[in-house]
């Protein structure tokens, strides 16, 4: 089998991975890009750099993963099917990828209303699961969507976003399933706080056959204060903080609770680890990457 | 049917003012049904406007009229004589129909009085849901009746997102994820499976995105 980033390569070679988070600035300043790579550098096996997350416009995904690239740390693009039509899509694609980005990963895009400009209008040209689709057929035929040869391939790591605590949970393991068959070769979860419901979707992609045939990280957020860990609960769709993780962290002392929220991030990792069919961990420590560090070290990942 | 809202009245204010003799032109179809645009509309309307260009101390002159369908040019003709006794028409028909009056007057000013809203139906009285975005190649037999091109709110053909929760869309609480539905259906009628088949990008040329449509009925041309 080819390698086609480092991040495929410790997968394959079975190595529990960590992957980190970058949200690329509101501006055109590379310096807090480079501030936020000097903090995961060492730490993480990759890091995704998002794509105008929450709707809101930031330097893009492309440049901003580029930046790692020069600067020796290796990113996971992430590329979103609201604001592109399926032409930008693959033009960004052969971009990217002649900019050295090896790992994509294929998102739809929190839906503008929750942006900062929510007159815009969406494109949604093609679904998530048609732009794994895209990537693949890129890659292994050698042919845009029109079946054009290309002169190089976009031979990218292809990754695609799992939400086993989103609606309807019956039909999250079909959605797995076509995310792999379109031909997703990893998996990154949303944040994990409730265990019990993670195992269960693990289970189920067991039962299918699934844990198989992919790479799956498990998503995790330190939460930085019991507040926030409401927030996330009540305002962040298809997210799910259970009562319980709410209780503990309002259970400590205010200037204690980052602390707390850490040491649950640290039982989460702890317990993804012996789950038999997760291959990693990615960390998105939301615009608070000192953290990473200490995660990693904790967890004994490094 | 076309649904559609009346504009605010500050904003129908403005759009009359330049003139002194108006009509307010009703439409008695889908804009009717939806109590935009049919003639008790076109009524209050009409004293809505008197009584502010009255407090305004503007004299102002409004005819009212309702025609069957402003679409039509069988039935815009009604309108023709009241048209040229007028300075200005609001029309309270839906886009098309706005166009087709413009169309047949070239030489009237034909002012919208609504804002043409969506294909729709009335789910229940005074509550009117977007059904259909007219994207011209109907798939609705995959998704058990339920079109997610219309009703996803990321049109995603493949769906659903991470977003939705309880059966509701992340968008909006008051809004149902239309994957929700489309699997409830689908379970319903013992065809779940079906959403296991990869369904491939959307054609889109049939759709607005291909330019103006036209459609043309050779057997019907005369």
């Amino acid at each position: 089998m080819k390698i086609l980033s480092h991040l495929h390569e410790k997968l394959l070679r079975g190595e529990f991975v960590v992957t980190g988070e970058c949200g690329p600035p509101r501006g055109s300043n590379k310096e807090v890009i480079q501030k936020k790579i000097k903090l995961l550098n060492g730490f993480v096996d990759a890091v995704n750099v998002t794509d105008n997350q929450t709707a809101i416009v930031r330097m893009s995904s492309i440049a901003a993963s580029a930046h790692l690239v020069t600067q020796g740390l290796e990113p996971v693009m992430q590329m979103v099917v609201r604001d592109r039509n399926r032409i930008a899509i693959q033009s960004d694609i052969m971009g990217a990828y002649s900019l050295g980005i090896r790992n994509i990963l294929c998102l739809s895009g929190d839906h503008q209303k929750f942006g900062s400009q929510p007159d815009a209008m969406n494109v949604f040209d093609i679904d998530s699961v048609n732009l794994i689709r895209t990537v693949k057929d890129m890659r292994d035929t050698g042919k845009d969507m029109s079946g054009f040869d290309l002169d190089v391939a976009p031979e990218m790591f292809i990754g695609a976003a799992a939400n086993p605590f989103a609606d309807p949970f019956e039909y999250r393991v079909i959605r797995l399933a076509k995310k792999i068959d379109a031909g997703a070769d990893f998996i990154q979860t949303q944040c994990i706080y409730n265990m019990a419901r993670f195992r269960e979707w693990i289970r189920q992609a067991d039962n299918e056959g699934l844990t198989g045939k992919v790479f799956i990280l498990g998503g995790v957020t330190p939460l930085k204060s019991a507040g926030m860990a409401r927030y996330m609960n009540s305002k962040v769709a298809g997210m799910d903080v259970p009562e319980a993780i709410i209780k503990r962290m309002d259970g400590v002392d205010k200037k204690d609770q980052a602390k707390e929220g850490i040491k649950i991030c640290l039982e989460t990792i702890e317990e993804l680890k012996e789950l038999n069919g997760v291959h990693g961990v990615h960390i998105m420590a939301i615009e608070w990457e000192e953290a990473v560090a200490k995660i990693v070290e904790q967890a004994g990942l490094k | 049917m076309i649904t559609a809202s009346q504009k605010p009245i500050n904003e129908i204010i403005e759009l009359v003012q330049p003139y002194k003799k108006i009509l307010i032109l009703g439409c008695g179809t889908c804009v009717k049904t939806c109590f935009a645009g049919g003639e008790d509309e076109v009524a209050v309307l009409a004293s809505a406007l008197r009584l502010s260009f009255k407090k305004q101390a503007k004299s102002i002159e409004i005819t009212e009229l309702t025609i069957e369908r402003q679409c039509e040019n069988e039935f815009i003709q009604e309108a023709s004589h009241s048209i040229s006794q007028n300075d200005a028409v609001l029309s309270l028909a839906c886009g098309a129909g706005v166009q087709a009056m413009a169309k047949r007057f070239a030489k009237a000013v034909i002012l919208p009085g609504v804002n043409t809203t969506f294909i729709g139906i009335q789910e229940s009285h005074g509550i009117f849901t977007e059904e259909c975005s007219g994207c011209g190649n109907c798939s609705l037999a995959t998704f058990g009746g339920v079109c997610p091109v219309t009703r996803c709110a990321k049109k995603l053909l493949n769906g659903p997102c991470g977003g939705s929760q309880n059966g509701q869309c992340e968008i909006d609480p008051d809004t149902p994820c239309a994957w929700h539905l489309i699997i409830e259906r689908l379970t319903t009628l013992g065809q779940l499976s079906n959403l296991k088949n990869y369904i491939p990008p959307k054609n889109w040329n049939t759709s607005l995105s291909g330019g103006p449509r036209k459609l043309i009925r050779e057997d019907h041309i005369i």
